[in-house]
């Protein structure tokens, strides 16, 4: 339980100190703002057309492709741990697991999901 | 000795008396659990501000300049200089901005990276919360970052921001995969989650024992912090600065603080995973003392890379870590539960590996890892030249002269 709290410990002096540094940096600076000074910078041009667009598709690809292999990592994780407590038979599970896996993988390759167009 | 190697706790404990004094014990704790991230996070952040002005030196000489020198003897006034700089800026929202997330963002990057120094073990139990988790932990809260990054890039509104915060979401994802595959070979051998369990282990260095692993974990960590050559995000010759562009004064100095804070983390890690930790190497110094000395020894080939590699483009980055990365390290993941089988190091939480046993078992880890590292540079073969035939062609250029040569 200790350990849990000294997270929560530094969970709270985590974001009690930058939030501390952000404010002392606005009692401490000029405040003379201005439209111009305000306006979105984008190398001295001013900005043409929306910003929150319909983006790229390619990055939705790979964080799909993301979350099926962070789910399996998940799960190798308590495998790999209670490992040399299971013996052979892990060892030709976690074989399918992860040969299941790299099929699926080697399937988005194949499928032109992991290039980048 | 034995004093200097306990310094740390010695002070602490004597703290713990002196206010058990007055005060009733849970008091005493809490105090001392607020007292003990205080203290941590005073010296990463004060860490970091000298990072920063060693990068600048040791990139200054790569490129054969002499770096900041005005500041105080040798420029090492320097960052504080600059601090006080960014602490005196104007604090600037934009007025297209997203008022909230935008405010939120650089406060949210600094606390995870933070965080990770809750688990390092610093020196002989110099740990804040020995979690029986802490590999699982580290992981989970370096990842909270990006967040960070993507919510700094989407509430700026500004087409380059944007830009830098869906590639770093992009490529910190993608090389979240490897960066944790591999870790997964290393708990194969460990047996456990806890990290004091991985120095206790590391009779001789995981790295000699796994130098596939630690090649692999250095690029996939230099990704995650988006450190060069894989500092895409805030390419500033292509997007001015990427996620950070609309950000000035405090609010930006935490970004840049977020980002050298994890890269500080990412070493500890490595450190205690790879490099055996706090224990001595030859020379008996305080076990604190080894850990700086292996820290800065791991910050400092980051700078290096820094100064010596070109960046790499998306979709070269995107390949390295899906095509091989990905691949590669769930083999050595399969590899190693098969040496672990024959080879074991840990049995029921015992260290089974003993004296001279430790010869043949590191090298029969190295010589598999070599072999590993041999059969994927022939898998892979096929591979490579057909890219780098195609990209040979893609260049206008090449694309010339092959019509030239056709022609005649």
């Amino acid at each position: 339980m200790r350990e849990y709290a000294v997270l929560g410990a530094f969970l709270l002096v985590g974001i009690v100190l930058p939030a501390a540094v952000v404010i002392g940096g606005w009692l401490l600076g000029p405040k003379r703002a201005n439209p111009v000074k305000n306006s979105t910078y984008e190398c001295g041009l001013e900005t043409v057309g929306e910003t929150w667009i319909q983006f790229k598709v390619q990055y939705y690809v790979y964080a799909l492709i993301f979350v099926i292999f962070d789910i399996e990592v998940v799960y190798l994780y308590p495998w790999a741990v209670a490992y040399n407590r299971l013996g052979l038979f892990a060892l030709v599970e976690a074989l399918i697991f992860a040969g299941i896996l790299v099929a699926g993988l080697f399937y988005a390759w194949r499928k032109g999901a992991l290039a980048w167009f | 000795m034995q004093q200097l190697d306990r310094l740390f706790i010695l002070i602490g404990d004597w703290f713990h008396s002196l206010l058990a004094q007055w005060l009733p014990e849970p008091v005493v704790s809490a105090i001392g659990m607020l007292l003990s991230a205080l203290i941590i996070m005073t010296i990463a952040a004060v860490t970091m501000l000298y990072m920063t002005y060693l990068e600048r030196k040791v990139v200054a000489r790569i490129q054969d300049r002499i770096g900041p020198n005005r500041v105080g003897p040798f420029g090492l006034l320097q960052p504080l200089a600059d601090g006080i700089k960014m602490f005196t800026k104007e604090m600037i929202v934009p007025t297209q901005a997203h008022k909230v997330v935008y405010n939120i963002a650089p406060v949210l990057a600094v606390t995870p990276a933070m965080m990770a120094f809750a688990v390092i073990p610093f020196g002989r139990d110099m740990v804040a919360s020995d979690l029986d988790i802490g590999l699982l932990y580290l992981i989970a809260v370096s990842s909270v970052t990006e967040i960070a990054i993507v919510m700094g890039g989407w509430a700026s509104r500004n087409k380059y921001s944007l830009l830098g915060g869906m590639r770093a979401a992009a490529q910190m994802l993608s090389y979240e995969i490897p960066m944790v595959l591999v870790l997964l070979s290393l708990v194969l051998m460990v047996g456990s989650l806890r990290l004091s369990d991985f120095v206790d282990v590391q009779t001789v260095p995981f790295i000699l024992l796994q130098p596939f692993a630690f090649i692999v974990f250095l690029i996939s960590a230099a990704a995650e912090v988006a450190r060069s050559p894989f500092d895409i995000p805030e390419a500033e010759s292509e997007l001015i600065a990427g996620y950070h562009t609309e950000y000035g004064g405090m609010r930006f100095a935490l970004f840049q603080m977020a980002e050298f804070v994890a890269a500080l983390g990412m070493a500890c890690i490595m450190v205690t995973l790879f490099l055996g930790g706090w224990r001595s190497w030859i020379i008996p110094l305080p076990s604190w003392l080894w850990f700086v000395i292996k820290t800065f020894i791991l910050i400092n080939v980051w700078f290096w890379f820094r100064g010596t590699f070109p960046r790499l483009r998306i979709d070269q980055l995107q390949a390295l870590a899906w095509k091989f990365l990905v691949p590669a390290s769930l083999l050595h993941a399969i590899m190693t539960a098969v040496l672990v089988t024959f080879f074991p190091l840990v049995k029921d939480g015992q260290l089974v590996v003993q004296g001279a046993e430790w010869l043949t078992t590191t090298v029969v880890y190295f010589v598999a890892n070599v072999v590993l590292l041999f059969v994927l540079m022939l898998l892979y073969r096929p591979y490579v030249r057909r890219t780098v035939r195609q990209l040979r062609v893609a260049t206008p250029a090449a694309a010339a002269r092959q019509q030239e040569v056709q022609a005649a």
